[in-house]
């Protein structure tokens, strides 16, 4: 398991003493068709954009809470990493773009029929948001419409 | 569903159905450029949407 004691002195603090909103009560969907049969669609926070588009703004002092959207058929090569915070190694992220907005390997599971088609677009967060009010209020209900309205049946989150 | 890094925060959140992964901050699909790694992830996280579970939270361990 991931380890809290990864991070610096100062993110344990954070992360111990943070105010976790607990989802209450949990929500469920149970899935009604075979997984062969449902359409993808990514959520990253991985904080990444397409070259053209606009950067997620380090200055916000809450965290930028804004999203952006990737069409499945862009080159995760030509993803730009604009996560701002230092508490994790951007290394493996910058070098392979998958690793956190896994566009490669989804569609590859759709090509071995596991599942049934990737969404055209999938959605983009950039995840150092320590004030979360107008994520949960503005731009997550915002982007998850933006699934219903592609009938997307599985939304797979990648943290980072 | 969820691939999540740190059980600590997740159990708090209570997302409904989460993977909870050993990889360090920043590398949640394992290791870059290792294409059958990352896969093995995903497969995993697709399998909580296969299980019996009713209801959530759902919590489960990514396999050694």
């Amino acid at each position: 398991m991931g380890d809290i004691r990864e991070f610096r002195r100062l993110y344990q603090v954070f992360i111990r003493t943070y105010p976790w909103r607990k989802l209450d009560p949990v929500p469920w969907a149970p899935l009604t068709k075979p997984l062969s049969e449902c359409r993808l669609g990514l959520v990253s926070t991985a904080g990444f954009v397409l070259p053209e588009q606009e950067r997620f703004d380090e200055s916000i002092k809450g965290g930028d809470w804004s999203y952006r959207e990737i069409p499945a058929d862009t080159d995760a090569a030509s993803l730009v990493d604009c996560h701002r915070s230092d508490a994790f190694d951007h290394a493996g992220i910058t070098s392979d773009p998958n690793l956190a907005f896994p566009l490669d390997r989804v569609h590859e599971l759709a090509e071995q029929g596991r599942i049934g088609s990737v969404n055209h677009r999938h959605l983009s967060f950039m995840g150092s948001i320590p004030a979360p009010g107008r994520l949960i209020k503005k731009s997550a209900p915002e982007a998850a419409a933006l699934f219903v309205e592609d009938q997307v049946d599985i939304a797979l989150l990648v943290p980072v | 569903m969820a691939i999540q890094l740190l059980r600590y925060i997740t159990e708090r959140v209570r997302p409904p159905r989460a993977l909870c992964v050993p990889f360090p901050h920043g590398y949640p699909l394992d290791a870059p450029k290792e294409p059958e790694r990352q896969l093995r992830v995903l497969e995993a996280a697709l399998r909580l949407l296969e299980g019996d579970a009713t209801e959530g939270p759902v919590i489960v361990d990514l396999e050694a």
